[in-house]
């Protein structure tokens, strides 16, 4: 067994002629909960999306349990992935699907499990997200928060060893923010699961996380514990974890000479 | 200047034509690709029938209404149009073969199909459409589970069993509401207007052949209305272009087919 459930090695990824990663090393080791940080179109989803073998990196290799994702099969592909577990931004809940059947969802698909144990199972699942009254609801009459903590308790229904979050705080009120943020560390050590969380809420995922990574413009520009993330002196750790408006990371978007701009105007 | 003018608009209109041209061209190959794959994948949704006989409900069911009470109207509109014109020869008592003809042979399945592709093609394409901008495609694809086999494939399936019965049933009602008109307003003799129809109506000629326009114009108009919403760009504006998009493709594709079957079974 690896100590690393999930690795990157040297990973580039690109859409047409922009380079999203350059070179992109990372390590997630067994157990922890890991964060990757990094500004709004830094491409930490689509970190989420390689390792999870839905995109094919340009260069490099994402590995899972030693495996490299974009060299298997479709078979191969669905055997990771049902080790695997992801919660989306916005919870991704089957809209057709009542919470009880959008947690058995998996259960039905990859087990043959009778009748009565998909609902013991459900409901325990449901209920570790402290939603099991909720089990008849539809997704439509559910909170934010609720949404992403049914899509919490779908995400483990098969006790996954990796479990992925996409942005889990992004939107939510403060109480949720807190629930969502006790439930992934509990799980994860009550599963012995290895987690990854993407996000740019610098607060929550501090409090939780073991070991952070950030990226920026396409290489990993720091990674530490979050106590050496906060007493870094680089200017874009800084930046970020202060919520400094100017930096490394400008406020204006880049443009060509302002009065110039104000001059060209050409009418409709 | 002029020259150089002109030079340069003729070649951003051959860019143009040739771009959509080339995009013409990838989204045919794509839109084959996923008939294939859906083909492929139909097994799976077989072996779980009750998920096609769903969504038979909800695109073969629900259309009934719009179907019924239109086959009706058409029905008692062919039959008005067909006395007024038949009587002019002395012959008014085949206005029965006249609107069964005319509603087996074409109007039943055509008619059927661009209301199918109104009703049930942009309710399709607006669901896949929005599943794919709300993440559950790529949900169900990180739990393993191929979108194609759950979604496409029983929606698929739905299309192509409901449009023949629909076909039917619209023939059916037409041919009632033309009974309606002719003989208890107009006056035709029923005996001439139902022994007419059963004398000069051919099961394969007619009846058969209009069955086997219902099937092509169901596999075309639900493949057309799944492509679209599975290439749907996931926003809003891209949802609504594609629906927009499946009303008028599938019908310039009814029409289009039509008159290809038309001139095969009128050779043969």
């Amino acid at each position: 067994m690896t100590p690393n459930i999930v690795e990157l090695d040297n990973l580039s990824f690109g859409y047409k002629n922009r380079m999203l990663h350059k070179g992109i090393n990372m390590v997630f080791p067994r157990g922890k909960v890991i964060a990757i940080m990094g500004g709004s179109g830094s491409g930490k989803t689509t970190l989420l999306r390689l390792i999870g073998g839905q995109l094919k990196p340009s260069k490099g290799e994402a590995r899972v349990e030693g495996e490299v994702v974009h060299q298997q099969n479709r078979a191969g592909i669905h055997k990771l992935r049902r080790k695997m577990g992801m919660l989306f931004q916005q919870g991704a809940l089957f809209t057709d699907l009542s919470v009880y059947e959008n947690v058995a969802f998996p259960m039905r698909e990859h087990t043959d499990l009778p009748e009565s144990m998909i609902h013991d199972l459900v409901l325990m699942k449901l209920n570790a997200v402290g939603l099991r009254g909720a089990h008849k609801l539809m997704p439509t009459e559910l909170s934010g928060g609720m949404a992403r903590r049914v899509a919490l308790a779908r995400a483990i229904a098969l006790d996954p060893d990796i479990i992925m979050y996409d942005e889990p705080f992004a939107g939510l009120d403060p109480i949720s923010m807190a629930v969502i943020c006790d439930l992934i560390r509990t799980l994860n050590d009550a599963l012995g699961a290895t987690s990854i969380i993407v996000s740019h809420d610098v607060k929550e995922t501090f409090s939780i996380a073991d070991y952070v990574y950030f990226v920026a413009n396409g290489v990993v520009a720091a990674e530490g514990t979050p106590e050496d993330l906060r007493k870094s002196d680089l200017p874009f750790v800084h930046q970020f974890v202060h919520g400094e408006k100017d930096g490394p990371v400008p406020f204006h978007y880049a443009a060509g000479d302002y009065k110039q701009d104000l001059l060209d105007f050409k009418a409709p | 200047m002029i020259k150089s003018n002109l030079l340069a608009g003729l070649v951003c209109t051959l860019r143009s034509i040739g771009h959509k041209f080339s995009d013409s061209v990838w989204r045919l190959g794509a839109g084959a690709r996923l008939f294939g794959l859906t083909l492929a994948y139909s097994g799976e949704s077989f072996r779980r029938f009750h998920l096609t006989v769903r969504e038979i409900y909800f695109t073969g069911v629900m259309s009934l209404v719009i179907i019924l009470v239109s086959a009706f109207f058409v029905g008692m509109v062919l039959a008005l149009q067909g006395y007024h014109t038949l009587q002019r020869y002395g012959s008014a008592e085949s206005i029965g073969v006249l609107v069964a003809l005319s509603l087996l042979r074409e109007l039943g399945p055509v008619v059927t199909a661009l209301l199918f592709a109104g009703r049930a093609g942009t309710a399709i394409t607006a669901e896949i459409g929005l599943m794919k901008a709300t993440e559950q495609l790529s949900a169900m694809e990180m739990m393993a589970v191929s979108p194609v086999s759950r979604v496409i494939a029983p929606r698929f399936w739905a299309g192509v069993i409901s449009m023949p019965i629909l076909a039917a049933l619209f023939s059916m009602v037409g041919i009632l509401g033309g009974y309606l008109v002719a003989v208890p307003m107009i006056g035709v003799d029923a005996g001439a207007f139902w022994s007419q129809m059963q004398a000069n109506v051919d099961w394969q000629v007619d009846v058969l052949n209009g069955v086997i326009k219902s099937l092509v114009f169901g596999v075309a108009c639900t493949m057309i209305a799944l492509f679209e919403g599975y290439d749907a760009p996931p926003t809003a504006e891209g949802v609504s272009r594609a629906t927009t998009r499946t009303v008028v493709t599938s019908s310039l594709a009814i029409l289009g087919l039509d008159f290809v079957l038309t001139s095969l079974m009128i050779s043969m």
